[in-house]
C-alpha cells in the first residue's frame, strides 16, 4: 500500500493555514475523517434516516440493520466473540464511567481499592474518584519511572484482598508507552482482580485482541480512529454486563413499564437508553473498514517508522528535552518534548503560524506531568496520513520558532 | 504568511518581561498571597501584595507558565505598585475590557497596558494574558473578606 496516496482520501489535510500547507500533527487528540466517512454521514442523512429498533417501516429496518451491522463490525475489528458485549457510548470516557457507576456501583464498596496508573487521562480517574467518595473506597496508583513505562514490579504489592479493579490505558496519550496488557491482565485475574483497559489511543493504532489479550472491559472512541465525534462503545465480558445494573433508563432500554418499577432488556440494548447517535455510528463503520483495508499492523508500522525518523533527527537538535522512552521500537506515535526554553503554548502558537498542527498543555493528564515535574510539555502525534514530509516541515518549523523567539532581546534568562 | 505576523504578540516589551521579569523574589512580608490556575494550559502564578492604607505598598508575582502570561503578570506589577485599591480594582477591570473589547475603550490612551493589546488578537492566548489580572482579583477579594481589610503581616 502507497501511504503518500492515503493524505488523497482525507479532504481536510489539502488545504493550506496561513499561507502553509496544513500539516495535522495532533492526532491523539482527535484524528482527521477520510472521505467514506463523512459521505457515509450525508448518505445516512439523505437516504436512510429513521429511527431504529422502533418502526416497522421499510427505513427503521435499514437504519437498524445498518447500525447492528456495525456494532458486529466493531466486535470482529476488536476480537469480541459476540456483538452483544460491545455497547455504543458517546466517547470513551462515557465508557468508563458505564463501568464504575455500574458495575463500580454494584460490586465496589467501603474500604474495597481499586488501583489505577500516573500515567492515565483525567478520563480514567475522575470516574472512579468519584465512585470512590460514593462509596469510601480507596484509590492506589501504579507510578510511572523516569523512562516512562509502569513500575510493573510494584504491581503485586500493590494488589492487595481489597483490589476490586486495574483500570489503566494501553497506550499513553501523552509517553506513547504501550503497557503489557496481557501480563498485566494474568496478574490481577490471578488475584481475583477484574480489569478494564482505557483503549482510546490503543483500537485507533494497534491491531487489538480483546479475546487474546483477556480483559474484562476495554474503552474506545470512534473519533480518534477515523470515525466521527459523538461515537465510542465498550466491550465487556458479556456474563458481566449481563449482571450489571443500567446506568440510564428511557426509552431503547426497557422490556416493560409499569407505575413502580420497570424490567429492562439484556446487554447491549439496557445500556442504550434513549435515541443513540444512529448517524454517526453507521458512518463508523467506514472508518472500521478503511482500517481493516490497510490493515492495523501496517498502520503501526507506519507510525513506528515515522516516530523512528522524527525521534533521530529531533535527538540531534539543541536544547530538545524528550519524555518518554528513546527507542521508537516500544512506543506509539506520539512524542511529548520541551524545546529552547520555549513554553509549549508558545511553541504551539509558533508552529501554527507555520500551518502545523501540534497540541500543547498538560494532554488531560496532570498526574502524570506531576511525575515528570513539567507543567506541560508539546506533543506531537502520527496517523496513516503523516508522511516523513510532514514531520520534515515540523523539524524547520522547530528551528525557525527558535530563532523568532530568541529574536530582539536576548538576554537569557 | 510568516513568524513577523506574530510581531503584534510576541513584541519585544513582552518578551524583555517574559525573560527578565520584574519583581519577580517572595515578599519577606506580605498581607495576602492567592495562586492563580489556568487549567486549560496547567500555568501557575502566584501573586503577593504588602497593603497599608488601601495602597499596594508591594508586590511580586512568579509563577510557570508561557511568555503571555509570566510577561502579563510582569507588566502588572509595574503597573499596579504604589495604587490605591479602589484604583487597582478599576485597572483590572479596564483591562478585561480591553481583552474582551468590550465598548469603545480603543480610543483611550492605554498607557503601559499598551503592549499587551496585540493579544486580542489571538483569542485563544487572552486567558493567558488575564491569568495575572484575575489572581490579584482574587487576591484582593480574600484580603477583604478573611482580614476585614485588617490584616496581619505574614512573614513568608
Ligand atoms: C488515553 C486516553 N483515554 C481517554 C481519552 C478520552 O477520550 P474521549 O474524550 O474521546 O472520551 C483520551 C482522549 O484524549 C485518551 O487519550
Amino acid at each position: 500500500m502507497d501511504m503518500k496516496e492515503i493524505k488523497k482520501d482525507f479532504p481536510i489535510l489539502d488545504q493550506s493555514i496561513r499561507g502553509h500547507r496544513l500539516v495535522y500533527l495532533d492526532s491523539a487528540a482527535t484524528t482527521q475523517k477520510p472521505k467514506i466517512v463523512i459521505e457515509a454521514i450525508q448518505r445516512y442523512y439523505e437516504t436512510m434516516n429513521a429511527n431504529i429498533h422502533r418502526g416497522v417501516y421499510h427505513l427503521s429496518e435499514i437504519s437498524t440493520l445498518a447500525y447492528e451491522e456495525t456494532r458486529k463490525k466493531v466486535a470482529a475489528f476488536l476480537g469480541a466473540k459476540d456483538a452483544r458485549s460491545i455497547v455504543f457510548t458517546r466517547n470513551a470516557t462515557e465508557a468508563i464511567n458505564l463501568v464504575a457507576q455500574s458495575w463500580g456501583g454494584k460490586h465496589v464498596g467501603e474500604g474495597d481499592e481499586i488501583l489505577l496508573t500516573e500515567m492515565e487521562h483525567h478520563s480514567n480517574i475522575v470516574p472512579w474518584q468519584l465512585l470512590a467518595q460514593k462509596k469510601g473506597a480507596i484509590l492506589k496508583y501504579v507510578s510511572v519511572q523516569s523512562n516512562g513505562t509502569l513500575d510493573l514490579n510494584s504491581i503485586d504489592s500493590l494488589i492487595s484482598e481489597r483490589t476490586k479493579i486495574f483500570a489503566f490505558t494501553h497506550v499513553s496519550n501523552v509517553l506513547g508507552t504501550m503497557n503489557p496488557v496481557k501480563a498485566l491482565v494474568e496478574k490481577a485475574h490471578e488475584r481475583g482482580v477484574l480489569v478494564l483497559v482505557d483503549g482510546a489511543q490503543g483500537a485507533a493504532h494497534l491491531p487489538v485482541d480483546v479475546s487474546d489479550l483477556g480483559c474484562d472491559f476495554y474503552a474506545f472512541s470512534a473519533h480518534k480512529m477515523l470515525g466521527p465525534t459523538g461515537v465510542g462503545g465498550l466491550y465487556g465480558k458479556l456474563d458481566l454486563l449481563e449482571e450489571m445494573p443500567p446506568m440510564l433508563g428511557g426509552g431503547e432500554m426497557i422490556l416493560e413499564v409499569h407505575k413502580e418499577y420497570s424490567t429492562w432488556k439484556s446487554s447491549p440494548e439496557k445500556f442504550e437508553a434513549g435515541t443513540p447517535n444512529i448517524a454517526d455510528v453507521i458512518a463508523f463503520s467506514k472508518a472500521i473498514d478503511y482500517l481493516k483495508k490497510i490493515t492495523m499492523e501496517v498502520v503501526h508500522q507506519h507510525e513506528k517508522e515515522l516516530t523512528q525518523y522524527a525521534l533521530a533527527r529531533l535527538m540531534e537538535l539543541e536544547d530538545f528535552t524528550l519524555y518518554g522512552l528513546k527507542d521508537a521500537q516500544h512506543r506509539a506515535g506520539v512524542i511529548s518534548f520541551n524545546y529552547a526554553n520555549i513554553h509549549p503554548h508558545d511553541l504551539g502558537t509558533l508552529l501554527d503560524h507555520q500551518g502545523i498542527a501540534i497540541r500543547t498543555g498538560h494532554h488531560c493528564a496532570q498526574l502524570l506531568m506531576r511525575t515528570l515535574q513539567v507543567p506541560a510539555t508539546a506533543r506531537v502525534s502520527f496517523y496513516i496520513y503523516n508522511t516523513k514530509e510532514d514531520v520534515d516541515a515540523f523539524m524547520l518549523a522547530l528551528i525557525k520558532a527558535k530563532e523568532y523567539f530568541n529574536r530582539g532581546t536576548r538576554s537569557a534568562r | 504568511m510568516a513568524l513577523e505576523a506574530l510581531d503584534d504578540l510576541y513584541r519585544e516589551v513582552i518578551l524583555d518581561h517574559f525573560k527578565n521579569p520584574r519583581h519577580h523574589e517572595p515578599l519577606t512580608v506580605h498581607d495576602v498571597e492567592e495562586e492563580g490556575f489556568n487549567p486549560l494550559c496547567g500555568d501557575q502564578l502566584f501573586v503577593q501584595l504588602k497593603i497599608e492604607q488601601g495602597v499596594i505598598q508591594d508586590i511580586a508575582s512568579w509563577g510557570k507558565g508561557c511568555s503571555i502570561s509570566q510577561a502579563s503578570a510582569s507588566i502588572l506589577t509595574e503597573i499596579l505598585k504604589g495604587k490605591k485599591i479602589e484604583a487597582v480594582e478599576r485597572d483590572i477591570q479596564f483591562f478585561k475590557d480591553v481583552m474582551n473589547r468590550r465598548s469603545d475603550l480603543d480610543q483611550q490612551d492605554m498607557g503601559d497596558l499598551e503592549a499587551l493589546v496585540g493579544v486580542r488578537n489571538f483569542p485563544v492566548r487572552i486567558k493567558c494574558a488575564l491569568l495575572g489580572w484575575t489572581t490579584v482579583e482574587a487576591a484582593l477579594k480574600q484580603f477583604k473578606q478573611v482580614e476585614g481589610g485588617r490584616c496581619k503581616k505574614i512573614q513568608s
